[in-house]
Order: structure tokens, then C-alpha cells, then sequence
């Protein structure tokens, strides 16, 4: 919660950190701790990201890890010497007169903040395929899941399908068990043997990799259903009467010819496809980005010391490329670091010497989060099986055969498709089709996906509501200048 | 209220309950749930969308502020209600009252 009311100094912020993840937290700590003026936006109610997701007043009664780590980051930050605005939803961010405008929607209302420096901190967002009745209810994202159950600490169903790919599925699998649900079954996008193929980066961590383990082994012994190599094909019925039928794949995603579709009675569907980096604020600000599926997609581009190719402006986190909570705070402390060096607070000696070691826990911690993200990718051949009444853009309504037939008109980039089919112009600003809809370019016209593209940023980075934009402004006291006479 | 349903009841604290009408239906909750948890704990998965067009309405897709599926009214201000804390006596709306529209 916002501990005390906000007051941004007369010359404004050294630094404004977008985000209170992992990385934007510990970017905010390091920043008042080498004594920069700082402040933290973020549009939960209180720290910690998706990852350390809390719901104020509902609480394990024994804290788990993961629980301990997320409070402790928060005390942290609420000791420091930082403005925290919490449920604060920014919605534009402008360079002018060489500060950054960063412009805001909270519970008092608009604000703006302004900062010499800006760290951009917003993560992840989930990677969705498209399928038959993707948008029927009782559908929701495998990060969706994962928020119900760790903050809410409430059941997506009582019988639930867990279907897509990346080590979310193990994860809500296990806590769906652990709060008494039901697995109806757990449909893996790859063969099982594609987590064994990554066993030497996943020993990096031989913690998380053993905790895996432990987990795949008690689903497996409680008698979970597992599909692997399998993908969703579609979801009928109606809530809490649901039928998800899958069907076997290959490596690519393309349906295998000999392969049975099997259908599996539930009540939920939670599905999802890994990680992509959340751009739209460095998109907007144009900063380079490049695309890399091994670090989930497109990501912009930062440079050793995360510093993007804008002056003062930095990114860390999985914005950067998705590598993990675990190196996200050592991403965090180096663009901190890097701010304090830029805005001539700390001399390069000092720099150096506290950069180095984060830089090296960075690329240790990174080492696994990486394999991650590979191992929640799909390959093309996933849409390419899609029938061509499925819904691709929810928002528009607009099947694959509308999409087909834009691209086979000459639609090659994902800025063509949005103007002539409005694809992605919805209210979630194409974050839950951009993906798919690039990949059924790719598949149709053999470009890359650095040639196809991504949208070009625009305000505002969310719905907002303009009444409450406009605050207590008065329309009656626009001086309006007397009619000319006719 | 049958807690036991879909919230995890086991080794879990809550806070106060509360409750707050949806389309003048009671909605039981406890304090700290966003409006979406406690509408999906009820039993409402969806409601009737805007019209033609447009995003289908649920309770629960993305659950972080992203899809704006689950976008509701309270007090003539669009809110999304994975973002929103449940309070005690709230008016929770599937579209605004006529009165509170901007014209």
C-alpha cells in the first residue's frame, strides 16, 4: 500500500522504476541506497510481480519460500528512502526537455512523475496459442492459475485440464493437487524427453531442478493423466461442463497423421505457452528490439550494464529477454548501478567494483531461467494445425480465415495485419494475439519474425478511463471565444 | 456460504467476510480477494459482453490486468476486476447506470 502520501521533489526523481518485480524492487533498493532520490510505480496493490503475487489479508498459515522471499523484498523496499506508487497504472511515458514524463492513473487520481533516469521493470506476459473455444469461460492463462492459487489461494476448478508447456504447468498441477483440486490431466506441448535434453543447464540450479523432479514424480504417482507432446485442439461444452480435446503433435507442433484426438471431461482449462518479454513501454519510447526465441521473443535490447540505446533509459527483468526471477535482481542492482554512473553519483571505481560481481551472479542466475524459456516454446506448426474458424484476436473477433485472407492480400508484417484487420486494436492492445498472428505470417509468407515485426508502441499503454483522466477539470471554464457574426 | 468449493480452505488465513452486490445479486467474499476471485468462488464465470463486437466477458482469463476481460462498473468508473480489492457493500456493475454516463 502506499505508506504515505507521494510528494515528488522540486527538481523531480533521480530515478523512476517502472515495475516492483523481482528486478524493479531490487533496482529501486540499490538506487536510494547509493543515494539517488527514487520512486517505484507499479499497478498492484503492493510489491513482489507476478512471481511474489500477494493478496493483502489472505495468507498461508506456514510461509512457504517463495512467500519469505516476496515479504522480504517488500520490507526492503518499504524501508528504503522510496516513493512507492502502488496501484498506479501508467498509461504514457514522454522524453521532453530531456526528463522523462512518466504519466500515471492511481487511486487520488491522475499524476505525473518526472525523472532524470527511467528503469523499465514490467517482466512477462504469457505467450497464448489460439484454439477451438479459447474464449469460452472457464478458460484462463496458466499465469492467470498461478495468481488464483499462490495470491488468492483459490482453485481455477475442482477438475482441471493443465495444458500448454514450460514448467507453469508443473507448477499448477502441484498447487492444484496441494489445495485439493483435481487434475483431469496435464497436456505438454513437448515429448517428456525434452526436459531430460536440457538436464545440463537445468543443473544449474540443482535446487529448482530437484524440486521439479519431486513434483513431476507426486503428480505422476497421484495418478495424473500426462500427455505429452500434445496440444490443446479445443475446448466445448459450457462451464463447469467442459470437454478439452487433445491431439498428438510433432516437434514442430504440426499434428501428427496417425495420431487420436482424445477428450478429457473438466471443469477448467488453464493454458499456457511460456513467457515473453513485456516491450510496451521501451516499443513506445522507441528503443531497439530485437527478437530471440531463446529469450522468449522480442525483447529490447540492453547492453552489459542494461542500459537500452536511449540515453538514461534502462531495462532489467524479463522485459530484457525472459531469464527468471532469479537473475532479475542482479539485472535490477546493474541498471541502478549504471543510473548512479550515468547521472555522475558514483565515480567509475566505484562503479566497477560493485558492477562486477552482480554482472556475474546475472549470467549464473540467468543460466537456468534460460532453459526455461526454451522449454516453454512451441514450434509454428502449432498454429498451423488451427482450424480457420478459430478466433484468433478475442478483442475483434477475427478468425484465422479473416487473418489468412489479409496475408494472402499482401499483410506481411504485424503493423500491415493491425491496419487492415484491426488485429490487436482491442482493449488488450494485442498482448493475447500479436504472437500467434505473427507466427501464421511467418508460416504463410516464410519471413522471419524480425521481418514481420512487432506493433508500433502507442498511448496509452492501457485502457483508462478519460473521465478520470480529466480529473476535476472543468469543461464550462474553457474561455470560449464569442461566435464570429455571421 | 460452501467455501470448501474452490477456495483453499487448508492452512490458509483470511481476512474479514464481506460481501458486495453484483447486478444486485449478494456476492459473499473476504477481505484481500480481488472482485474476480470472489465472483469465480460464486460461481460466475461470465456475463453478457457490450453488444455485437468486441471481447468476451469473464471473470478470469489473464487474472493481471492484461486481457480487460474482466473489466465491470463501480460508481461509473470502469474498473478490472482482477485489480480490484472486494470491499464490503460495493456496487458492482456489469454496464454503468445510464445516470453515470458521461455524455
Amino acid at each position: 500500500m502506499n505508506a504515505r502520501p507521494i510528494i515528488e521533489p522540486r527538481e523531480g526523481y533521480d530515478v523512476v522504476v517502472l515495475g516492483a518485480g523481482p528486478a524493479g524492487a531490487a533496482a529501486a533498493i540499490e538506487a536510494a541506497s547509493l543515494g539517488l532520490r527514487t520512486a517505484i510505480a507499479d499497478e498492484q496493490v503492493v510489491a513482489g510481480g507476478q512471481v511474489y503475487r500477494v493478496a493483502p489479508g489472505i495468507a498461508p498459515v506456514r510461509a512457504d519460500q517463495e512467500r519469505t522471499d516476496g515479504d522480504r523484498i517488500r520490507a526492503e523496499l518499504g524501508a528504503g528512502n522510496i516513493d512507492r506508487c502502488f496501484a498506479h497504472r501508467v498509461w504514457h511515458v514522454e522524453r521532453a526537455n530531456d526528463r522523462w514524463h512518466i504519466h500515471a492513473l492511481g487511486p487520488e487520481g491522475p499524476r505525473t512523475l518526472h525523472a532524470a533516469a527511467l528503469i523499465v521493470a514490467t517482466g512477462a506476459q504469457e505467450r497464448h496459442l489460439p484454439f477451438a473455444g479459447w474464449e469460452r469461460p472457464g478458460v484462463m492463462g496458466l499465469a492467470a492459475a498461478t495468481v488464483m492459487l499462490k495470491a488468492q489461494r483459490m482453485l481455477p476448478g475442482r477438475n482441471v485440464v493443465v495444458a500448454g508447456a514450460g514448467p507453469l504447468l508443473l507448477v499448477v498441477a502441484k498447487a492444484i493437487v496441494d489445495g485439493g483440486g483435481r487434475v483431469a490431466a496435464i497436456v505438454d506441448a513437448h515429448p517428456r524427453s525434452a526436459w531430460f535434453a536440457s538436464a545440463a543447464d537445468l543443473l544449474s540450479r540443482p535446487d529448482l531442478a530437484a524440486r521439479g523432479m519431486g513434483w513431476y514424480r507426486a503428480l505422476h504417482s497421484a495418478g495424473v493423466p500426462m500427455h505429452h507432446g500434445c496440444l490443446l485442439r479445443a475446448v466445448d461444452g459450457d462451464a463447469p461442463a467442459l470437454r478439452a480435446s487433445v491431439f498428438p503433435v510433432d516437434r514442430e507442433g504440426r499434428a501428427r497423421a496417425d495420431g487420436k484426438a482424445v477428450t478429457i471431461a473438466c471443469d477448467a482449462v488453464c493454458c499456457g505457452y511460456g513467457l515473453m518479454p513485456a516491450t510496451d513501454v521501451t516499443r513506445l519510447l522507441g528503443a531497439s528490439h530485437a527478437f530471440d526465441l531463446t529469450l522468449g521473443g522480442w525483447h529490447v535490447v540492453v547492453d552489459d550494464d542494461q542500459r537500452c540505446n536511449i540515453p538514461r533509459l534502462y531495462a532489467a527483468g524479463d522485459g530484457a529477454g525472459v531469464v527468471g526471477a532469479a537473475a532479475a535482481p542482479w539485472q535490477g542492482r546493474v541498471a541502478a548501478m549504471a543510473a548512479a554512473r550515468d547521472l555522475d553519483r558514483i565515480d567509475t571505481a566505484t562503479h566497477a567494483s560493485r558492477a562486477a560481481p552482480a554482472r556475474r551472479e546475472r549470467i549464473r542466475a540467468a543460466r537456468f531461467g534460460g532453459v526455461m524459456t526454451r522449454i516453454a516454446n512451441v514450434g509454428d506448426g502449432a498454429v498451423a494445425s488451427l482450424a480457420s474458424g478459430v478466433t484468433m484476436c478475442q478483442c475483434e473477433r477475427l478468425t484465422r480465415a479473416t487473418l489468412d485472407a489479409a496475408i494472402a492480400d499482401g499483410c506481411a508484417t504485424v503493423n500491415d495485419l493491425k491496419g487492415a484487420t484491426r488485429c490487436g486494436m482491442g482493449p488488450c492492445g494485442g498482448r493475447l494475439c500479436e504472437d500467434a498472428a505473427a507466427r501464421l505470417i511467418a508460416l504463410a509468407t516464410g519471413h522471419t519474425r524480425t521481418e514481420i515485426g512487432q506493433a508500433t508502441g502507442r498511448p496509452p499503454l492501457r485502457p483508462v478511463d478519460l473521465d478520470a483522466l480529466a480529473g476535476d477539470f472543468d469543461y464550462d471554464a474553457l474561455p470560449m471565444p464569442a461566435t464570429a457574426p455571421l | 456460504m460452501n467455501d470448501a468449493v474452490l477456495r483453499i480452505v487448508d492452512g490458509v488465513e483470511r481476512g474479514a467476510a464481506i460481501r458486495f452486490r453484483f447486478d444486485g445479486r449478494d456476492i459473499d467474499a473476504y477481505e484481500g480477494e480481488s472482485v474476480a476471485a470472489a465472483l469465480w468462488a460464486s460461481g460466475v464465470r461470465a456475463w453478457p459482453g457490450e453488444g455485437d463486437g468486441g471481447p468476451p466477458s469473464r471473470a478470469v482469463f489473464c487474472a493481471m490486468g492484461i486481457c480487460q476481460q474482466c473489466a465491470l462498473w463501480i460508481g461509473g468508473v470502469r474498473v478490472e476486476a482482477c485489480r480490484t480489492p472486494a470491499r464490503d457493500g460495493l456496487d458492482v456493475r456489469t454496464r454503468p447506470r445510464s445516470t453515470e454516463i458521461t455524455p
